[in-house]
């Protein structure tokens, strides 16, 4: 973990506790999955793309809900929410979807005054004041005008991060940051998440598949594969893991526990080739 | 295997078809129900932030009303052309300002604005909620700890509910002065037997009204079937597709089964009575 992080005695601000989770109750996509993720760290949760890791971050956002476990987020169980209990635990989240999922009928400068329009009745100066801090903070107070169709999909993925941040939340989602990214928005992107989270005091979670951006970013790391966390540990502990699976990944090895081709029938036979 | 076995399974699979597409809709039906009632309940920001309302009544209605007052005037006028052919048989071609005002107040003001209202504004409303559904950002409101059926959908509805009995009416009115124009401007109907007969044949709770009450039955049907088919869209580009379709669709076949069902309880009915 960063210096700025010390281990405080306090609870952790995200505990999931034996969590099982399906669409159907015959297929779980999450399997006894513990965790447990510390005020002020940036973690990630990466994994092969089917893995469940978005299916978990939803179940830390309350978007879903354990069918067996629990999940411990901000001091309370999201079961034992209701709906006022769950609206008031996301006031203190934020979340930045895959692609922004910025309102495409409002401006940058509205995306971002959204929350505040939403939940607190500013003065419009200091509504003004308050959007174009965040905005600068990303470094688009220039493009306040703009439509989200005008944006890069850099720019609109930092144009959600400023929106994310209205709120100044405790903890920050990430669902996926850095795809279809090009390298100087992906290197924007990661310095922001890692200068927002120290400079609010919050706590981030980063779920991506891309590995080797996001081991330069965050404080640990939880690999997930087939619904289970088969690893966890600091950047350099990944990278150094002998765990089969985690070194296929980490490294981009074509074959390993992840086979290049899918099970498939006997080729010859596909082929209808005679064996003589 | 014998014919007639595989008759029999033919019949069987073809009732177990039926049986679950009959299931699914009434299992749709009460999901809309629910819907519909949730919406309601949570409607307070769309009535205390009436400007959210405001700007959904101008999308489907103000963004409407050339395709209304166009249509209201040529259905007017062909109403016009076709009423006096009739009318000047029996010697009444005087009587067509009645023809027209009561064609238009009582059915046809209502039903065309209402069909053409699910075109255009219906069709509009499930491809918006829809396609913001696809791309995550009633999503992005719920994380936001924004309700989206509060926020998005309920102001959507009102606006419709709101903008249709206007639009109805409009189009009556265009209508009538379509039929104007033909049968007292081109034809030489005498002008004040025109208005005067419709004066004294119009009646404003027999026909005004109950024409009103459908306009606002359609509005409420129409709008209800947009949002909800745009808010249980899959998320897809098929899924968005196949949503709109089926709200025009939908509205449209509801529009006209209702308006049999009002019709048979405003005026054969209050006749009867």
């Amino acid at each position: 973990m960063r210096d700025n992080i010390t281990p405080v005695q306090q609870p952790p601000i995200v505990d999931i506790k034996d969590v099982w989770f399906g669409y159907d109750a015959a297929r779980p996509v999450l399997r006894d999955i513990n965790l447990s993720i510390p005020r002020g760290a940036v973690v990630g949760i990466m994994g092969q793309s089917g893995c469940g890791k978005t299916t978990l971050l939803r179940i830390i956002a309350a978007a879903y809900f354990p069918t067996r476990g629990a999940a411990h987020v901000l001091g309370r169980s999201t079961l034992e929410l209701d709906r006022d209990g769950l609206y008031a635990m996301r006031r203190k989240m934020g979340m930045l979807f895959q692609f922004g999922a910025l309102f495409t009928d409002l401006s940058v400068y509205e995306n971002v005054a959204f929350p505040m329009r939403e939940h607190a009745e500013l003065a419009e100066d200091l509504l003004h004041d308050l959007v174009m801090l965040k905005l600068q903070a990303v470094g688009l107070r220039g493009a306040a005008h703009l439509m989200p169709t005008e944006l890069s999909g850099g720019m609109g993925r930092r144009v959600a991060l400023a929106r994310s941040i209205a709120l100044d939340p405790q903890l920050i989602l990430y669902d996926e940051p850095f795809t279809g990214l090009d390298p100087i928005s992906f290197g924007v992107i990661v310095r922001l998440i890692r200068e927002l989270n120290d400079s609010l005091g919050a706590t981030s979670i980063i779920v991506t598949h891309d590995v080797q951006e996001a081991l330069g970013v965050v404080d640990y790391v939880y690999f997930m594969a087939e619904g289970r966390v088969i690893a966890q540990g600091t950047p350099d502990e990944i990278r150094a893991s002998s765990e089969p699976f985690v070194n296929q990944f980490v490294n981009g090895h074509l074959d390993g526990p992840v086979p290049f081709q899918y099970p498939a029938p006997d080729y010859a036979a596909d082929l209808e080739l005679e064996t003589s | 295997m014998p014919p007639w076995t595989k008759i029999a399974d033919d019949m069987r699979g073809r009732f177990e078809r039926l049986g679950s597409n009959v299931t699914s809709n009434v299992w749709r039906l009460g999901f809309a129900s629910r819907f519909l009632f949730y919406m309601v309940l949570h409607s307070g920001t769309a009535l205390r932030r009436f400007r959210l309302t405001v700007a959904e009544i101008y999308f489907a209605g103000v963004l409407s009303l050339v395709i209304i007052l166009v249509s209201g005037l040529f259905v007017g006028m062909v109403l016009a052309l076709q009423g006096y052919e009739t009318l000047q048989r029996f010697g009444a071609s005087e009587s067509l300002g009645v023809l027209v005002a009561l064609s238009l107040v009582r059915e046809l003001g209502p039903v065309v604005a209402g069909l053409l209202f699910a075109s255009r504004a219906g069709s509009a409303i499930t491809a918006e909620i829809g396609l913001m559904k696809a791309t995550e950002q009633l999503s992005a409101m719920e994380m936001m700890a924004v309700d989206p059926v509060a926020r998005v959908v309920a102001p959507r509805f009102w606006g419709g509910v709101l903008s249709m009995p206007l639009l109805a009416a409009l189009f009556s009115a265009m209508g009538i002065f379509g039929g104007y124009l033909v049968g007292v401007q081109l034809i030489g109907v005498d002008a004040g037997a025109f208005w005067s007969q419709m004066q004294a044949a119009v009646d404003l709770r027999n026909d005004i009204l109950n024409g009103v009450i459908k306009s606002v039955v359609f509005g409420i049907a129409v709008t209800w079937i947009a949002v909800f088919e745009g808010y249980d869209a899959p998320p897809t580009a098929e899924g968005v597709s196949r949503a709109t379709t089926r709200t025009v669709v939908t509205s449209s076949l509801a529009i006209l089964a209702l308006d049999f069902m009002l019709t048979a309880l405003m005026f054969t009915g209050g006749k009867a009575g």
